[in-house]
């Protein structure tokens, strides 16, 4: 692995290393990963992160994110 | 066809919402999704499962289950299939309810992989917290009207029994126990959970339960959307019979056609 790129993130989303520009908020992230914001759900942390405030919650290094939507299921 | 008004006006009420089919159906193991939406279509169904997965994020523009069944149209009930702790069923919930914005959720947490059997401590643990925060839990369980009792005081808003294990299609096993927990039950009890074919749905419907949940019987059939129709039609029939009221049995045969006036 390459030493930490200063202004660069490290994150775990939904199991994966991804990498995003320091000061991304989590609407950043998820559009980064070309998602449609109100078909999905974020957990940050472990905690919910309601929709409203994806704009407004920095991502900080190191951070796991799970990203979820509504599939098939009994 | 049309509905007499009696079946017209004959609702079930859920968490303060109304439905008119008793039919809710999966979303799982179709083969594609617009066999899922014309099996839900044919169904009648105003209530579909579905669960909560990750996004494939190194595929962000595959299809989506909500592409093809529009959930303004169709209540999504997520569920929490999958899940072998409370913790885990709420934290599903949770998001849930954050990528749905709704509170009607499905309650599962299953004990072990080999049957698929509820975990009725976890689920009652569960369903406790989800209640306190507002969810409004229609509940996976046992078929015993004991748990069924102790899931309403949790704040289930709806019992719902297995007839067999999930995707078994070996239909309603314990007649006698689903019956106990509808006349016991002030919340309405639907069969979820083994039911294969359009008799096994009329059976629940007939030991007066408000409804049937089902995916495997539909998806797995030869012809789901037949059978879709299959089972609107038996969960209907069902109903009526129950609401008919079957006559006595007998233990020996008593003639429909007069005896007097024989030649």
């Amino acid at each position: 692995m390459a030493p930490e790129t200063s202004g660069e993130l490290k994150l775990t989303v939904n199991g994966e290393m991804r990498r995003i520009a320091a000061g991304a908020t989590i609407a950043d992230l998820v559009e980064s990963l070309g998602l449609n914001p109100q078909k999905v759900a974020v957990e940050h942390n472990a905690e919910i992160a309601p929709r409203s405030t994806l704009a407004d919650v920095a991502l900080a290094d190191g951070d796991v994110l799970e990203i979820v939507h509504f599939v098939g299921g009994g | 066809m049309t509905d007499t008004p009696a079946a017209t006006a004959d609702t079930w009420t859920v968490a303060g919402r109304t439905f008119t089919s008793r039919l809710i159906v999966g979303t799982g193991k179709y083969k594609d999704f617009e066999q899922n939406a014309a099996a839900v279509e044919a169904s009648g169904a105003e209530i579909v499962t579905v669960a909560v997965r990750r996004v494939n994020i190194s595929d962000p523009k595959a299809p989506m289950l909500t592409d093809f069944i529009d959930p303004k149209k169709i209540t999504y009930l997520p569920n929490t299939a999958g899940c072998f702790t409370a913790d885990d069923a709420i934290r599903t919930l949770r998001l849930a309810r954050e990528a749905g914005g709704w509170d009607l959720v499905k309650l599962e947490v299953l004990g072990e992989a080999r049957t698929l059997y509820p975990d009725m401590r976890e689920t009652l643990k569960a369903c406790e917290v989800l209640a306190k925060e507002g969810f409004a839990p229609m509940v996976y369980c046992v078929d015993d009207p004991i748990a069924a009792k102790q899931l309403e005081e949790a704040g289930a808003v709806a019992i719902m029994p297995l007839g067999a294990p999930i995707g078994s299609g070996l239909g309603i096993q314990n007649k006698v126990t689903v019956r106990l927990i509808v006349e016991g039950a002030n919340v309405p009890v639907l069969v979820d959970a083994g039911v294969g074919t359009a008799s096994d749905a009329a059976v629940a419907m007939e030991l007066g339960c408000d409804g049937v949940l089902m995916n495997t019987a539909i998806a797995e059939a030869k012809d789901p959307l037949r059978m879709a129709r299959a089972m609107k039609l038996s969960v209907q029939a069902g109903r009526d019979a129950y609401l008919a009221g079957r006559m006595a049995t007998r233990r020996y045969a008593d003639p429909s056609s007069p005896l007097a006036g024989l030649i």
